[in-house]
């Protein structure tokens, strides 16, 4: 670029971190000084091509291009090769937003995530940011719960729960305090786009959660943000301290009478604190127990008054649908499954990383033409979709379209979107032992399916293990998994048996079968 | 005759409490405050914390005892927090798991001899494209092999000896 320095992106977002991002934007520094060229680092979040991490884009005349995965060591010979002209070397990939596994995405959520400096309100605002809570902030509470209905948005967070119903639940309730408490508590296995958005784009939640507030006339909200997630907890106190300075939060939010303040509450390493009774019960400093529903936690919830409980991407989601309009996101998506969803590929996979894309694109789809197959390039065996709690699913039936129906017909569920990829080295029964040992490590103690199923589980499935009276312990397990299935107060026994059941059915090799 | 309440009190804890209001329901924040400034969690503070927030003793240890991350004992000097979930058991953690625990002889969820290793098992750091993940002090790790968490621990110890 004439006359300027010239902008480099080199990501700051946790994965990315995790594969030496700070010692790369580091060495880039002190090449560019020795080498006397005028360059700006800017930290952005990461764009969800996790295997190209770290990252690095250099801003030209065309659009950003990018170069990775780039190690300390490779710095100099970027510079020798031109990198902040967009020159051809080893790690160049052209521009980003040509990569094939970016372009062919459809991000709305995540549109501005590793685009802008995260941090940094004057690009929200140039990237679309604020559109859609001043629209809010001009609307009656029944005008934005309409909007937010007709977009057909759902609850990401697993359940799929409408989230225009819910707010207008909490909407029609009496006047008085009322509460908007974000679930940032993202504890399943191969998630981490709640992670990615609040690192990415922190703004987009709270103005999700202003708009919420407006909504149903809450006037303090809660991110309840698990403690495994560090460098999230300190963007998000950044960006609620940012908006406090501007007066985004805080009483009458530009100009209008809505009333709001955002507080971060750290979780303490529970699992079941991603529940939302259990997350309640944790935000009032007390064991996070599940509790028995009804009373819903719109009509009674945070010190028993109406409350929104929300996942980080529904609530992220609603400033782009209060934006750009419910038909824009509603065109989106499949039957009753409407909009995008950010999937997750975890695990053993080339190309990991975050992919937004319409309901509906097939589970093959992600694993192979986005995903690349397996990192290891043994043959996959299975995937685990939907966290810990989700079915593992066969290579055969890998043509199943990723929505909340056609998930739930194959006997499997979306949860938050996450696809753990497994190769042909996968013990079934192993991983159907590990179901149960995680619940018993995670469970609240509440109800006795849960707790005492699940240590009775995993007794049963070492009996298996070890070849025992086989019929008769297959048989025991089935039933155990249906009493718990039909027993537990919440989804963490309820849905335990489910990657158990899952791994019997279509690996039933692995169980002696 | 001994005083029949504790007088023992923890200044610290006491002044975390007032910092958030005495409210009960900044339990969990005020845990990771007190915790954050010894390391761990000792009776004195816990009393303490019971006292200034106007709770039962019995209701701070229900809690204290619900969440993995409060720790009633001194921790070792270096905490090594490996991810066992799903998408890191399909990148070989449970390989890395038996390695660290024979290699440093310590169990997961115990310290080294000499106090300076703790290993640490967790569900999720939430890096499950990159993993196997580990955090070493705070610090996230990506596509972990023994050989490298191996070098990463012991300059952490050598750093330690250094100081």
């Amino acid at each position: 670029m004439a006359g300027g320095p010239t902008r480099i992106y080199v990501p700051c977002d946790a994965a990315a971190l995790s594969v030496g991002a700070d010692d790369v934007a580091a060495s880039i520094r002190r090449e560019a000084d020795k080498r006397k060229v005028d360059v700006e680092i800017i930290r952005n979040g990461s764009r969800g091509m996790l295997w190209l991490e770290p990252l690095v884009e250099v801003e030209t005349g065309d659009g950003r291009v990018a170069y990775g995965p780039v190690a300390e060591g490779d710095v100099a010979s970027l510079f020798d090769a031109g990198f902040l002209n967009g020159g051809d070397h080893a790690l160049a990939h052209g521009m980003t937003e040509q990569i094939a596994f970016f372009a062919r995405q459809e991000r709305v959520t995540f549109a501005r995530c590793g685009v802008i400096d995260p941090l940094s309100l004057a690009d929200f605002e140039a990237h679309g940011g604020l559109v859609g809570l001043r629209k809010a902030l001009v609307m009656a509470p029944t005008e934005i719960v309409g909007v937010v209905t007709a977009s057909g948005l759902r609850g990401r967070g697993g359940a799929g729960f409408p989230t225009g119903i819910k707010w207008n639940t909490a909407l029609e309730q009496p006047g008085g305090e009322k509460y908007i408490c974000c679930n940032a508590d993202e504890g399943d296995s191969g998630t981490f786009a709640d992670r990615m958005l609040m690192e990415g784009d922190p703004f987009s939640l709270l103005e999700g959660m202003a708009i919420a507030a407006r909504t149903v006339g809450a006037s303090t909200g809660y991110i309840y943000l698990r403690s495994e997630y560090p460098h999230a907890i300190k963007t998000m106190r950044r960006a609620v301290d940012t908006w406090r300075k501007v007066g985004l939060l805080g009483e009458n939010i530009e100009g209008s009478d809505t009333s709001f303040d955002i507080h971060i509450r750290v979780g303490a390493g529970a699992y079941i604190c991603g529940e939302e009774s259990a997350m309640l019960e944790s935000l009032e400093g007390k064991r996070g127990e599940v509790k028995v529903k009804p009373p819903i936690p719109a009509i009674s919830g945070l010190f028993g008054k109406p409350t929104i409980v929300n996942n980080v991407l529904t609530l992220a989601t609603t400033p782009f649908i209060l934006a750009k309009g419910a038909a824009y996101y509603k065109n989106f998506g499949v039957g009753r499954s409407r909009g995008t969803q950010p999937f997750q590929l975890a695990g053993d996979i080339a190309r990991g990383g975050l992919v937004e894309k319409a309901f509906g694109v097939t589970l093959r789809e992600l694993v192979e033409d986005f995903g690349g197959g397996a990192r290891s390039g043994k043959p996959i065996r299975a995937v685990q979709a939907g966290g810990p709690l989700g079915a593992y699913i066969p290579t055969r039936d890998f043509d199943v379209a990723m929505d909340y129906e056609a998930l739930a017909k194959a006997g499997a569920m979306l949860g938050h979107g996450g696809v753990v990829v497994f190769n042909d080295t996968v013990d079934m029964a192993r991983q159907a032992r590990f179901a149960m040992e995680f619940c018993e490590i995670e469970s609240c103690g509440k109800c006795t399916p849960c707790r005492i199923g699940s240590v009775r589980g995993k007794e049963t499935i070492d009996k298996i293990i070890a070849g025992e009276n086989l019929t008769e312990n297959l048989e025991v397990l089935d039933d155990l998994c249906d009493l718990m299935t039909d027993a537990s107060l919440c989804a963490m026994g309820g849905l335990t048996p489910m990657p158990v059941q899952s791994a019997v059915k279509h690996f039933p090799e692995d169980f002696g079968g | 005759m001994a005083a029949l309440i504790d007088k023992l009190e923890h200044a610290p804890a006491r002044l975390i409490c007032g910092r958030h209001g005495n409210r009960p329901d900044a339990l969990l924040e005020i845990l990771h405050e007190a915790q954050a400034a010894d390391g761990w969690l000792n009776d004195d503070a816990l009393r303490t914390i019971a006292d200034a927030l106007n709770i039962s003793r019995a209701e701070t240890h229900g809690v204290v005892s619900f969440y993995h991350d409060y720790k009633r004992e001194a921790p070792a000097k270096h905490a090594i927090k490996l991810c066992r979930a799903e998408a890191c058991q399909a990148v070989g953690s449970e390989a890395l798991a038996a390695h660290a625990e024979k290699k440093w002889d310590t169990p997961t969820g115990g310290k080294s001899a000499d106090g300076e290793i703790g290993l640490e098992a967790v569900y999720c750091l939430g890096n499950c494209a990159l993993g196997p993940s580990v955090m070493i002090d705070g610090e996230l790790f990506g596509r972990m092999t023994p050989e490298r968490l191996d070098a990463l621990i012991e300059q952490r110890i050598e750093k330690t000896e250094r100081e």
